[in-house]
């Protein structure tokens, strides 16, 4: 053939000048917004009086992250299939609601967490049972359950706020894993937040099943043509959201020593959703990573606290996180479509 | 002659470091079909995009209409000089009607508000003159494809385009509404028109070319005259070699006694296939032809599992096979090679690492669930090595490779699962002929270690030049077979004959 003669294979050598400039610019996509992050908390750092940068602030923020990182978590699953949930703020509420009622059992109060993560999953599921086995549009299914599933939350406690002062496990909500004993200690919240990262890092990258998600939002009629089992993937991705918005239920729980079925959880959708956009994943399906995801929760959170910390009044945060998160995204196309063309 | 309509000289195009046309020529007349030919990727779509504004060429090319400079800056001053292209992908708004279709962009409207039936109005002579079955309100996503084609071509003489270029127009049409395409080019020639025709099918260019032009790597090779066409000349020109060398078929011998791998009794579907029965052994090609829409995808999804089967009998060496999902076919290793490989095929933004390992993951994975990495990444690299894939590194995601290097990837997932039964569709459709002629070379040697291959195919000297013997569909179910020991000579025409269901040649 014309041009097979000095390189066989086609295969360049690794070290090439070629292969390092491709690594270098997979690094950079990889990375994605990491340089907005820490642009942000270094202006917020030098805004604030070195208010931002200290070992007390970073733990409150990972705090405040963390519902929002594992919500999103779930979120990046289903968002890679091509999907979308709007539900797991009710479904959050609903696992609440579920986990509280059962820790006040006294005989069963130590199952709560399950019950919580039980109702979450359930209601995962019945989403993708409804998407896979129906062939109905997420978005269709998960809005409508967004508006079903709060309700059922407000219908557990009659439309109360329930407490359990005495919670098991309290201590998920309110302490923390000291790293360094009286500087720095990372709250078990953040542990929790950080735990889900890296499981769903191995399931998406280092497992069959997180390589067929991927081809499902890839290209589905492929993917059932290689032997993929399409509706099952489906089913899955909207199970592990569900169940994600299940733990968040109860880190939100403990927390709080409370729930009430109208107001937890409400609007959390948007923030997931914002977090996984933020970290590229492509609304489409089939690309995207969960770092990303973990940077676009901490960008959030960096946000909400960032401008507590330098005096922003609660109106104007609404507007500026609104601009930042489509200014960090049309940001990141710019930069895309530049490397694209060389 | 008459005075030359369009000429083209010096024609450079250089994208960053690639010279994507160099020095290129065109010329053409009024009142010809001026056939464009070239392997994938030798200039012929960035030569029209030259003439249609969408490139602006490098400075020294002169594009004369009429023997004028014309100035062409953009798409529509390109229009406005009466340059007309028809796309492979039609740009047509499927939800507007065929008026709303041709006057988009601009309307006739009374300040702001669009005047309909003066639009329907004007366009009804064009569609009466081009014999269009139907109107001006027709909703174009309605149509056939056939039919939407013929709402360009309208659009066009809407312009008053003088000059038209079609980018290989048949690829979706059936062979009655290429006759149809055909005779409506010719009467648009008859009238004055001067037509560019892409296509990479010969039997087309040679039926109906006045003049053909062959480019090769970016650069003009020459132009034949209706008196000096071969395939044979045009192929030389293409690709600067011999025909006879396309094809690779090894002397395999009889194989009317090798063991029988795949055996399909009286297949039946609910919709078209009509009890369609066919043998594979052993070490064979069979091919199967047939026109397009005679079920031939659908046979062959049908076996595979991909498509409800109502009813028939299946048995893969001796032992019932009735797969109702891929995943069934892949575990009994029948692989199926899709006809589009982008569509249905790759996953575009993955790796071709992660292509090629799409149906062994499973097996592959510790405890069937984690992935071995090691051993997806050393697969991707032999299956890159056997089969030449020209791609940077196995890790290359597989979207931007050229066509013919997309196929090998996509063929090399099937070969991970070491398949007895291998089904073509279509494997070298939009591959070039570099490309074309190894992936031969690979259905050769699989057959000479044992697969059973069928290739599905449209051109005729390609299952001709590969086959031991050769299936025809017609209708959804096989009307003959050729070549083997059925004494029948596998010729064109003999296929032709199965597939329209005309007497015999040879016999008759």
């Amino acid at each position: 053939m014309s041009n097979v003669s000095s390189n066989p294979v086609g295969l360049e050598a690794p070290g090439s000048l070629e292969a390092r400039k491709r690594k270098l610019r997979a690094m950079m996509s990889a990375a994605g917004m990491l340089p907005v992050l820490l642009l942000l908390v270094a202006g917020f750092h030098f805004l604030s009086g070195g208010r931002f940068l200290t070992g007390q602030n970073l733990s409150i923020v990972m705090q405040q992250a963390s519902v929002n990182t594992v919500l999103a978590a779930g979120m990046t699953f289903v968002i890679l299939t091509g999907g979308i949930d709007l539900s797991v703020g009710s479904i959050l509420a609903a696992a609440a609601m579920a986990g509280l009622i059962v820790s006040n059992v006294p005989e069963l109060s130590y199952l709560w967490i399950f019950a919580a993560l039980a109702v979450g999953l359930g209601f995962g599921i019945l989403n993708g049972l409804l998407i896979s086995a129906l062939k109905l549009p997420p978005f269709i299914v998960t809005l409508g359950s967004l508006t079903a599933v709060r309700g059922i939350a407000r219908l557990l406690g009659n439309d109360t706020t329930i407490f359990n002062p005495q919670i098991p496990y309290a201590f998920i909500g309110n302490g923390a894993l000291p790293i360094i004993p009286g500087v720095f200690s990372l709250p078990w919240l953040a542990v929790i937040a950080l735990l889900v990262i890296v499981i769903s890092w191995f399931v998406l990258k280092r497992t069959v099943f997180g390589t067929h998600i991927y081809s499902v939002g890839g290209n589905e009629a492929a993917a059932r043509l290689s032997g993929i089992k399409v509706p099952r993937i489906y089913l899955s991705v909207y199970g592990i959201s569900g169940l994600f918005a299940g733990l968040g239920a109860v880190m939100l729980s403990t927390r709080l020593y409370a729930a009430n079925g109208l107001q937890l959880g409400q609007a959390y959708e948007l923030d997931a959703i914002a977090a996984v956009i933020l970290g590229g994943t492509s609304f489409v399906g089939g690309i995207g990573s969960i770092w990303g995801t973990l940077i676009g929760a901490l960008i959030i959170a960096a946000l909400s606290n960032g401008l507590v910390l330098i005096g922003v009044s609660d109106i104007w945060q609404y507007v500026i996180k609104g601009l930042v998160i489509i200014g960090a995204v049309a940001l990141d196309r710019l930069r895309q479509r530049g490397s694209a063309r060389t | 002659m008459a005075k030359p309509i369009l000429e083209m000289r010096n024609v450079s195009k250089t994208f960053g470091s690639v010279k994507a046309l160099s020095n290129v020529q065109l010329t053409l007349y009024p009142g010809e079909v001026h056939a464009l030919m070239g392997e994938n990727g030798a200039g012929k779509s960035t030569l029209m995009k030259a003439l249609s504004g969408a490139y602006q060429p490098d400075p020294g090319a002169e594009i004369l209409i009429d023997g004028l400079v014309a100035d062409i800056h953009d798409p529509i001053s390109s229009r406005q000089a009466g340059v007309s292209i028809i796309y492979q992908e039609l740009a047509l708004a499927p939800n507007l009607t065929v008026a709303q279709n041709m006057y988009l962009g601009r309307e006739i409207n009374r300040s702001g508000i669009i005047d309909r039936a003066a639009m329907s109005k004007s366009v009804e002579p064009i569609l009466h003159r081009l014999g269009a079955s139907f109107t001006a309100e027709t909703t174009v996503g309605t149509l056939t494809i056939a039919n939407q084609q013929l709402v360009e071509i309208a659009r066009a003489l809407h312009a008053n385009s003088r000059i038209l270029v079609m980018d290989e127009p048949t690829t979706a049409l059936s062979s009655r509404e290429t006759d149809g395409l055909f005779s409506m080019i010719r009467q648009l020639r008859d009238d004055g028109m001067a037509i560019v025709y892409i296509s990479h099918r010969m039997n087309e260019v040679y039926e109906l070319a006045d003049r053909v032009s062959v480019l090769r790597d970016g650069t003009y090779v020459g132009t034949l005259d209706r008196e000096q066409l071969s395939p044979d000349a045009i192929v030389r020109m293409m690709v600067g070699r011999e025909l006879s060398s396309l094809y690779t078929k090894s002397d395999r011998g009889d194989k009317s006694s090798a063991p029988v791998v795949l055996d399909v009794r009286n297949l039946s579907d609910s919709s078209f296939l009509k009890d369609c029965s066919l043998t594979l052994r052993a070490g064979e090609v069979v091919g199967l032809s047939g026109l397009i829409g005679a079920g031939r995808s659908e046979l062959a999804q049908a076996i595979y599992g991909a498509r409800p089967r109502k009813s028939g009998t299946m048995t893969l060496e001796g032992k019932p096979f009735a797969p109702t999902s891929p995943q069934q076919s892949i575990d009994a290793r029948v692989a199926y090679l899709t006809e589009d490989r982008r569509g249905n095929g790759l996953f575009l933004d993955m790796s071709c690492q992660d292509n090629i390992n799409t149906s062994v993951l499973r097996p592959d994975a510790r405890w069937g669930v984690v992935l071995d990495l090691d051993k997806a990444r050393s697969r991707a690299i032999e299956a890159i090595q056997s089969l030449s894939v020209r791609v940077p590194s196995e890790s290359f995601p597989v979207g931007g490779l050229s066509g013919g290097n997309q196929q090998k990837v996509l063929l090399s997932r099937w070969l991970q699962i070491q398949p007895k039964v291998l089904i073509l569709d279509e494997p070298t459709r939009g591959v070039d002929i570099g490309a074309k002629s190894e992936i031969y070379k690979i259905i050769d040697s699989l057959a000479l270690s044992g697969v059973a291959i069928l290739v599905i195919s449209s051109e005729l000297s390609e299952v001709i030049g590969i086959s031991d013997r050769i299936l025809v569909m017609r209708e959804g179910t096989i009307a003959g077979e050729v070549g083997g020991n059925t004494g029948i000579e596998p010729t064109q025409e003999n296929i032709m004959a199965f597939a329209t269901d005309v007497a015999l040649p040879s016999v008759a």
